[in-house]
């Protein structure tokens, strides 16, 4: 499982390349690449996480609120003081660097359901704050006007340009998550999650190794919230509820979170579900999202990512 | 029209936050019999409220039974859904660990919740109070007679709980799969059994928190998440796994709340209990009543 094979990746990079002028060949699904970018944009999310919960065995039902701290930090610094985006964005990485380490210090000293209550109350305190201060973030009715990105006279200002600066970053975040996973890193994360204390006896600085985690699955949370604040213009709470976090959790389930690729994958599926296909089951969406999860957990534990395994051990009996 | 002064008005925050704080408390109880039994946190235990108060409103209002009637059949109804909680997104489980016993029970809490949402719509809905809404006044402060039946309620399920796990059969042989699952079954409890029973037991304690809180602040599908969050919050408070704990644990996280909705800003309302949720989390979490020797001995 530690070792990921590369020409799979070089097959997926094509594709992401391909992908925009593939969909102009096909009206049916010409306006695929516009549900892409947000499916790049919580593909940075999902792969920090599926890090934080399939490698390290940590589990946060507060994403959410990384992802709308970037968010906020990048429409309110950009529309309130003008200020250039891109310093925006690592500001917000920053901070949300700051916020995750404040938080997952004590939490992630705690265990399982402790850790996941601590997140889900910081995700719930997060969304109220968007929701009160009025003054900075608009309130429940949002912030419009957040301007787009340029870089070096350059603007993102189609989809498709859009969509190429998103999954530039995806790939670059995925390559570096690999290499994460094999390194000296990725083997300390694997033995926290089987056994804390014989990873601790070993010599792995668990402690340090579960914050290092966390922090970096918030920073690419924050970022995430970045380019989606810069994609629509426009951002409200709404956004960064609870149920967010909830499908976060759907999309790494559903993928295999064992297993990298399928926070990819779920995501991928999510994406399009929720903004594709789910609409004709309108107010069926979240009973949807209730059954998946719940028949991935019970019947799939290692999600999408795993069935090649389920089917290769059919053929070895 | 009397003049409100500050002790009353005190006086009004603390009422309220402590029947408030009586439905944290049987959240927390909740929690805690599922806890005790089988290690798990049950993501789904606010929705058990959620059903209880909006299946009485069906059951009441719209088909027109009585309250005698209405009120256990509810429970039995909330009850069963306990029982399908257990049987079909824990059980089937094959590998439990914490990670995916909280996925299966946030997946049943949502899938409880989307129906709920079919079933009743998205407003919030009314139950006629127990006996009559004619507020008594009491130092100045006003209380709803509905009140009295919440705080009650958490009385009688205190008690009945208490005689329960102390001198029934039943109740000492789910304490002995809380201390020693292995060995209980080694001395012929059929610990599913029990874990099924917990199931149950702690779904017809929501429920009752559920019918009794509908009179008073109504109830709408979406609000489970919020009630087990505080539950839980209470629970910790408390000491996980202590039953006075968690009725203790849920009075303080009500008073809390209603002092500083009143006190600070209103709007800052569901924050308060959460935040006092993380404090204790990170600076003690065996909560004022939990052990720490316990909870290092637990598995998750």
């Amino acid at each position: 499982m530690l070792r990921i094979a590369k020409f799979p990746i070089a097959v997926f990079a094509l594709f992401i390349l391909v992908f925009p002028w593939m969909a102009r060949q096909i009206p049916a699904i010409e306006h695929y690449p516009d549900i892409m970018v947000f499916a790049g944009i919580y593909c940075l999310i999902t792969i920090g996480l599926s890090l934080l919960m399939g490698y390290a065995g940590q589990i946060s039902i507060g994403h959410a609120a990384f992802f709308g701290i970037g968010a906020y930090i990048s429409g309110i610094l950009t529309t309130n003081y003008g200020m250039n985006p891109w310093v925006c964005m690592g500001i917000g990485m920053a901070v949300t660097a700051v916020v995750a380490a404040l938080v997952g210090t004590p939490s992630l000293k705690l265990k399982g359901h402790y850790l996941a209550m601590a997140t889900l109350a910081f995700g719930i305190i997060i969304f109220i704050i968007f929701n009160e201060e009025i003054e900075w973030t608009g309130g429940p009715d949002g912030m419009p006007g957040i301007p787009g990105l340029i870089l070096f006279g350059f603007e993102f200002d189609s989809v498709e340009r859009y969509y190429y600066l998103v999954w530039g970053f995806v790939l670059a975040v995925f390559v570096f998550t690999v290499n994460v996973i094999q390194s000296g890193t990725g083997r300390a994360l694997r033995a926290i999650h089987a056994s804390e204390s014989a990873a601790g006896a070993m010599g792995v600085d668990v402690a340090r190794f579960k914050i290092l985690v966390f922090v970096y699955s918030a920073v690419l949370a924050s970022l995430a919230g970045s380019f989606y604040a810069h994609y629509l213009n426009f951002i409200n709470p709404a956004t960064f509820d609870l149920f967010f976090s909830i499908k976060l959790l759907i999309m790494i389930a559903l993928g295999g979170m064992h297993n990298i690729w399928g926070a990819i994958i779920g995501t991928g599926l999510i994406t399009f579900l929720s903004n594709e296909w789910l609409y004709y089951f309108e107010e069926f969406e979240v009973i949807v999202y209730g059954a998946i999860l719940l028949f991935v957990t019970v019947l799939l534990p290692e999600g999408l990512a795993g069935v090649p395994g389920i089917i290769k051990g059919w053929f070895r009996r | 029209m009397e003049k409100i002064t500050l002790a009353s008005q005190l006086l009004q925050y603390l009422i309220t936050g402590l029947t408030v704080g009586s439905v944290y408390a049987m959240v927390a109880v909740g929690f805690n019999i599922i806890y005790n039994v089988t290690e798990i946190i049950n993501f789904a235990q606010g929705e058990f409220v959620m059903l209880g108060g909006l299946i009485m409103v069906f059951l009441h209002v719209a088909i027109g039974l009585p309250l005698i009637l209405a009120f256990p059949a509810t429970i039995i109804l909330v009850t069963l859904v306990g029982i399908l909680l257990d049987r079909l997104a824990i059980r089937p489980i094959r590998r439990p660990s914490v990670l995916t016993l909280i996925i299966a029970t946030i997946a049943v809490s949502i899938l409880i919740k989307g129906t709920a949402s079919l079933i009743w719509g998205k407003d919030p809905f009314d139950l006629p109070a127990f006996s009559g809404r004619n507020p008594i006044t009491f130092l100045g402060a006003v209380v709803q007679p509905q009140y009295f039946w919440v705080m009650g309620f958490l009385i009688i399920t205190a008690v009945a709980l208490s005689i329960f796990f102390d001198r029934t059969i039943l109740g000492k042989a789910m304490s002995a799969c809380a201390d020693n699952p292995d060995a209980a079954s080694l001395v012929g409890i059929n610990v599913k059994q029990m874990i099924l029973l917990s199931f149950a037991l702690s779904a017809a304690i929501g429920a009752v928190a559920g019918i009794t809180i509908t009179p008073i602040s109504l109830m709408e599908y979406d609000r489970g998440a919020m009630l087990a969050v505080k539950g839980f919050a209470a629970a910790i408070l408390g000491g996980l796994g202590s039953f006075p704990g968690a009725i203790l644990g849920g009075l303080i996280m009500g008073s809390i709340e209603s002092f500083g909705a009143g006190l600070v800003s209103s709007g800052y309302k569901d924050a308060f209990a959460l935040i006092v949720l993380l404090v204790i989390l990170f600076f003690k979490p065996s909560g004022l009543m939990g052990s720490t020797e316990i909870s290092k001995i637990k598995r998750f």
